[in-house]
Parts: C-alpha cells; sequence; structure tokens
C-alpha cells in the first residue's frame, strides 16, 4: 500500500483513434505529447503528471488508440500490457478513463462493455462534446451512466473544457474502489457481436441522432475520395509538400551549417592544435552538424504530415494509395513511413510502427532507406555539377535536373522492387487485412500541430545526440588514427584506419570503377551519406572545405564519366549510413534485420553500379 | 453459411449500392494473411455487424479496389477481398 502512495496513482487513457484522447492527455498534464487523427499514429508510451481536486498527485498514461484489447499490432500490445497489467515492471492502472468522441459512440461503448471485464475502476469521458452540442446529438448523460455503471463526463480537450471534472471523478473512484475480479479474456466473435448489440441498444435507448450532421465530411469525400479527382489531388499535396521541404528548410539549414562552420573556426582557432582540436572540429561538431542540417527539412515535413493526420487526409491516402502499394505487396498504411523517409530514413523507420501487421511492418522498415533521403542530396549535385552538362534537352528540361529525376525515381521503383520481392521470397501467401476506419474531418488546432511537430524535433535531436553522435566519433577515429607521418606526402586520411581499410577493399570496389579514393570517402560516409562529399574534399587536397565548385571542377578531371555514374547508381542502393541501421536495430530489437538490410543493399548497390559501369564503358564512357 | 438468392458478397457491389449487412462469412484461413475468426473478429469490431447499414461511397482507381464505405454513422475502407466475407441485402436499386 505505502508502495502505491509512495510511487502515486496511475491513470491510464484509453480509447479508439481519432478521439482526441491525447488531446486530452495534453490538457490534463500540460505536457507535449502527439495528437492525430490518422488511425492509431500515438506509438511512444506518454507519460504525465496532473493533481486532482482533493490534492492527489496522479501519473497519467496516454496509451495508443484501439478498438479492443485484442492487441494486434506493437502499439495495440502496449495499451493491453498496461491495461491488464502485465507490463514489466508496472501494477495496473488505478483508474482507467476512457475516451470516446461523441460525435461517434458506437464502437466505444462495445469498448466500455469490454474494459470492464478488466476490473478496474473506470471513467468515460465524451470529448469533443461541443460538435456534438453542434450538430444537435442529445446524449441522456445520467441514463447512459447508470446503464453502464461507471460515471461519465463531458469534455472539450482542446478548449481545456471538463478537465477539473474528469480528475474529480477520478478522485470519487479513488476514494471508493470498486473490487470487481477482473475477468478479461480475448472476445471470440459471438461475444463481440453480442457486445455490439448491447452498444446499439445503449445508444437507441440514451442518444439522439444529430439533428443537424456533419455533411462536411461527406461534401469532402465526394472529391478528396474520388478515384480521379481524389488521386490528381493528393499528387498535388504532395508535390506542394515537397516544393515545401526544400525550399522552406533551405534558409534555416544554410543558417544551421554556417553556424556549425563558425563554430568549427572558434575551435580551430582558440584550441591547440592536437588531438582534442581534431575530435572537437572535426568529430563532434562536423559529425553532429552535418545529421542536424537535416532538422529544418524533417520539421517541414512533419508539420505537413502531422497537418494532415489531425485533418483525417491520411486515412483517405492510405485508401487511394493502397492498391499502388498493395502491387508491391505493401499496405496502404506504409505510405506515411516511405513518405517520411524521402527527408530521412530515421523518421520513417519509426513511423512504420502504426502498420498493425509484423511482416508489413518488416517490409517497409526495409525498404525505407531505399526511397532517397535528403543526405544523398549533396552527394547527387556534387556529381552532377561535375560530369553531367548543364544543357537543355526536348526544349524544356535540364538535363541535370532529368538526372535528378531519374536517381529519385531509381530509388523508388528500387524501393517498390524489394518490397514485392520480399513478399514473393520469404513471406509468400497471402496479404494482411486492409481495414480502416475513415475518421471525420476535423479543422486542426494549431497549437496541438505546432506542439506534435516540435515533438518529432526532440525526438531526432536526441537520436543525433545518442546514436548518432557515437557512430561519428567511431568514424573520426578511423579517420584520425594513426595520425601521418611526419613526411607525409598524401593526405593524412591516407595514412588512418579508414584510409587502410580504403585501399584493403579496393579490390572489392575496383570492377565497378571506383578509385582507391571514392573507396576511402565511402568508409566515413557510413556515419552519413553526405559525410563523403567532405571526404572527398579531404582526400582530393581541395584547399577550402565548402568550395564544392572547385571539388566539382577536380573530379570532373580524375575521374571517368562510367566511374562517376557507378558512384551515383552505388548511393541510389547502397547502406551507407549506420544511424538507420542502428534505428532498425532498436525498432526490430534485433540485429538479424540490419544485418538482412545491410546486406541486400550492398548486393543491389554493387550490382547496380556493376551494371552502370559496365555499360558506361562498353558506350566509350570509360 | 448459404446465402439466399437475394443475398450478394460485399465484394460485389459496385458505387452508390446501399444494403444491410446480413452476415459474416469468411471463406478461407489462405487467403487472409490472419486466420478466419481473426478476420471476422476484426470485421466485426469495425462495424460490420448484423443490421449494419452501408452504402459504397467510392471504387479505388485500379481495379475498383479499394471500397470505400459509410457504414451507419461511420465510414470505413476495406479491400474487396475482405469485402468478400461480408454478407449483404442489397436494397432495390
Amino acid at each position: 500500500m505505502s508502495d502505491v502512495l509512495m510511487n502515486g496513482r496511475r491513470v491510464a487513457l484509453v480509447g479508439n483513434p481519432n478521439t482526441g484522447k491525447t488531446a486530452l492527455f495534453n490538457a490534463l498534464t500540460g505536457s507535449r505529447a502527439k495528437v492525430a487523427n490518422y488511425a492509431g499514429v500515438t506509438v511512444e508510451k506518454k507519460v504525465g503528471a496532473a493533481t486532482t481536486p482533493a490534492g492527489h498527485r496522479v501519473q497519467l498514461v496516454d496509451l495508443p488508440g484501439t478498438y479492443s484489447l485484442r492487441a494486434r499490432s506493437p502499439d495495440e500490445e502496449v495499451t493491453r500490457d498496461v491495461v491488464l497489467g502485465r507490463f514489466a515492471g508496472e501494477t495496473a492502472p488505478d483508474v482507467i478513463v476512457c475516451v470516446a468522441d461523441a460525435t461517434n459512440l458506437r464502437l466505444v461503448l462495445r469498448l466500455v462493455l469490454e474494459l470492464k471485464n478488466v476490473g478496474r475502476p473506470m471513467v468515460l469521458a465524451l470529448n469533443m462534446y461541443d460538435i456534438a452540442q453542434r450538430q444537435g446529438i442529445r446524449i441522456d448523460l445520467e441514463g447512459l451512466s447508470q446503464a453502464l455503471g461507471i460515471p461519465i463526463v463531458t469534455t472539450v480537450a482542446v478548449r481545456k473544457r471538463g478537465l477539473a471534472e474528469v480528475l474529480g471523478e477520478v478522485d470519487k473512484l479513488f476514494a471508493a474502489p470498486s473490487h470487481v475480479p477482473a475477468a478479461w479474456h480475448e472476445p471470440s466473435a459471438a461475444e463481440i457481436r453480442q457486445a455490439h448489440r448491447d452498444a446499439v441498444q445503449l445508444l437507441k435507448t440514451y442518444v439522439k441522432p444529430p439533428l443537424r450532421p456533419d455533411t462536411w465530411t461527406g461534401r469532402l469525400d465526394a472529391v478528396l475520395l474520388h478515384p480521379v479527382a481524389g488521386t490528381i489531388i493528393l499528387l498535388a499535396v504532395l508535390f506542394l509538400m515537397f516544393q515545401a521541404v526544400f525550399t522552406w528548410a533551405t534558409p534555416a539549414m544554410d543558417l544551421i551549417d554556417a553556424a556549425f562552420a563558425t563554430l568549427g573556426e572558434w575551435t580551430n582557432q582558440y584550441l591547440p592544435d592536437g588531438l582534442l582540436r581534431s575530435f572537437i572540429a572535426d568529430g563532434v561538431i562536423a559529425g553532429v552538424g552535418s545529421v542536424i542540417v537535416f532538422l529544418p527539412q524533417i520539421l517541414v515535413l512533419f508539420f505537413f504530415i502531422i497537418l494532415l493526420e489531425d485533418f483525417g487526409y491520411m486515412a483517405r491516402a492510405a485508401f487511394l494509395m493502397d492498391r499502388m502499394m498493395g502491387a508491391a505487396g505493401l499496405h496502404g498504411r506504409a505510405f506515411i513511413p516511405l513518405l517520411s523517409s524521402f527527408a530521412c530514413a530515421i523518421p520513417g523507420i519509426m513511423a512504420a510502427r502504426v502498420i498493425d501487421s509484423k511482416r508489413d511492418r518488416l517490409t517497409t522498415i526495409l525498404v525505407a532507406p531505399l526511397t532517397t533521403c535528403s543526405a544523398r542530396i549533396p552527394v547527387y549535385t556534387l556529381i552532377i555539377a561535375a560530369f553531367i552538362p548543364d544543357r537543355e534537352v526536348w526544349g524544356f528540361a535540364s538535363l541535370q535536373g532529368l538526372v535528378m529525376f531519374g536517381l529519385y525515381a531509381a530509388g523508388i521503383t528500387g524501393a517498390l522492387t524489394v518490397a514485392f520481392v520480399i513478399r514473393r521470397i520469404m513471406w509468400r501467401g497471402a496479404t494482411e487485412p486492409f481495414l480502416i476506419e475513415l475518421p471525420a474531418y476535423k479543422i486542426p488546432d494549431a497549437k496541438n500541430v505546432l506542439n506534435n511537430v516540435w515533438l518529432r524535433g526532440k525526438i531526432f535531436l536526441r537520436r543525433a545526440g545518442t546514436i548518432i553522435f557515437t557512430l561519428m566519433v567511431i568514424v573520426w577515429f578511423l579517420s584520425t588514427f594513426p595520425g601521418a607521418p611526419a613526411d607525409a606526402t598524401g593526405p593524412a586520411i591516407d595514412y588512418s584506419l579508414a584510409g587502410m581499410i580504403g585501399h584493403f577493399l579496393h579490390p572489392i570496389f575496383a570492377p565497378i570503377g571506383f578509385s582507391w579514393q571514392m573507396t576511402v570517402a565511402l568508409i566515413p560516409g557510413m556515419a552519413a551519406r553526405e559525410v563523403a562529399v567532405g571526404v572527398l574534399g579531404t582526400v582530393y587536397a581541395v584547399a577550402a572545405d565548402g568550395d564544392t565548385a572547385s571539388l566539382a571542377a577536380r573530379l570532373a578531371s580524375s575521374w571517368s564519366m562510367a566511374s562517376a555514374l557507378s558512384f551515383l547508381a552505388w548511393y541510389v542502393f547502397a547502406p551507407q549510413c549506420m544511424s538507420t541501421l542502428a534505428v532498425v536495430k532498436r525498432e526490430t530489437n534485433s540485429w538479424r534485420w540490419p544485418v538482412v538490410m545491410f546486406l541486400y543493399m550492398f548486393a543491389l548497390a554493387y550490382v547496380a553500379s556493376l551494371v552502370t559501369y559496365s555499360a558506361a564503358v562498353a558506350l566509350g564512357a570509360g | 453459411m448459404r446465402t439466399a438468392p437475394s443475398n450478394i458478397r460485399l465484394s460485389e457491389a459496385r458505387k452508390s449500392d446501399r444494403g444491410i449487412v446480413v452476415g459474416l462469412a469468411v471463406a478461407s484461413d489462405l487467403l487472409h494473411g490472419v486466420v478466419a475468426e481473426e478476420l471476422e473478429r476484426r470485421l466485426l469490431e469495425i462495424g460490420f455487424v448484423e443490421g449494419a447499414r452501408f452504402e459504397v461511397l467510392e471504387e479505388g482507381l485500379f481495379g475498383r479496389d479499394p471500397l470505400a464505405l459509410r457504414l451507419d454513422d461511420m465510414r470505413v475502407a476495406l479491400r474487396r477481398r475482405e469485402a468478400a466475407a461480408v454478407i449483404v441485402a442489397m436494397d432495390p436499386r
């Protein structure tokens, strides 16, 4: 007992997806967590604190949205295990707050009936009650509360209404805890049917249907779900999104780049020449800076994704894209993770948690790094500037732009083809059911959207601060030790471990047209793809760093066209990012999948480069 | 489950068709990535219960798949493959 008091009481928020559960959590705790309108997007377990009117300090847990305690995805397993007290090292919550969308009660009433079997004290919060009132839905709160045998409160989470009432009921439940024995078991189909009938009966008795139903959802869906118009709009939205990711983010990225460069210069000025300076300037500042520079793009991308989720559009996008994704053996929901991967595979792989099925999720994770992340762009632009003539083709298109487009297309085609092959070879047989709710459209709450974008940014930075930082230090170590001898003629990296590895590996890469300098650049490039640009600068001893124009000129004179094209092909497919592999290890909780990913991408890149190089040489570009 | 002559599988419905769900008949374990009982429970949980009213709102661009439906007071999307497990009685057109 004292243990419970010491640790504070625990209150768990449970509910269907899209009920504003996380918004209620944010309002109750004042913390910042993710809110979304796309079925099942709340993935991290979120904990916050609140104080009840009676002065109890309680711990609130926000759980992923679910239709039932029968868990189907990793998210829903979290919900089930927390509610049932099966989570390692945790007791069952003292009170369950079941959050419902007051305009859409049928499914949640069934969930309430199921949750009652858990045997924990419970309160039902009818959220978005203002919308229900506006629509003229009349709910007999007292009658429904008596019929269900649990207290009911009404809330408007985004307007912070009804918060004290929720916590007040929690207090009452603390004071008089009911002792119902836990009797939950996985409901059978017959039991689900019975619970549905009971829920429908409750609805008929206590809820009057809306006088002014939401007509906007129907009107919008007539356009947005339309097979032709809807698809065109989706493509337009995606186009806009990518334009924004690459144009809005550029000033901020330049600023971050400049800030880290200045920081590096200061270090070089104020620290004596030596290992410490090299570690801080070349390892920490340059390394972490090269990853943090992607923060603006990730923020812009997530701004759009969260806005569209909260609006309710993402489920429609999944509907429109399902057939196309399905042809490659992917689930309609894989669309969002793959979309995120265009900024960076790391958030994309994390977003794959929304996919129910383990197989679909793994397939998505395995192909996510093939979509062209923004770290490839500096490499692409450097090589294209050096080797592809800047001229117009067909009177309107730039040849350089066309090559860039081709590289993107190769990435997308690669991802879809690999997904298809994985389906065929590793997981033959049927695909998972595609069965999703299309939530009613809602105007996104600006504050919620910004909070959630910030939360995404924090998660990325935390990762940059831990995994990525560690990897940077390793790569710096390899590129620095042992130092160059006093009578060195070549660049220092040539004498380092990375240089040795590069020379050692060179015979493997020679058939695909890589010089030893190119091979050496691949090693530090493992930290982040675009680091290869800096390394090429070092290897070719181009004086001022950041001067890509002179580097491009230098490359143009030392590489053959065939080698350059081969290098591009390599970058489309190669597993050139240790951070991604580390995140895959974390997300799949096994070394098996990062190893599989590394091997298949390596093989794919090697074959692609070999074909490109051989073809180019045959055509006289050797 | 035998289906009455006027009943069809939801997978055969076209845009603007309306009707009522009369039962679930999950054909084979191998057709879906999950066992029949599991698919039945998922369909039930999202609202495909006997007596639920539906209207086909849209069909996908390729192969008219998946389907977007109004199901009672909700909206759902599912592939025709899954819709084949839902037996419906159609309103006369």
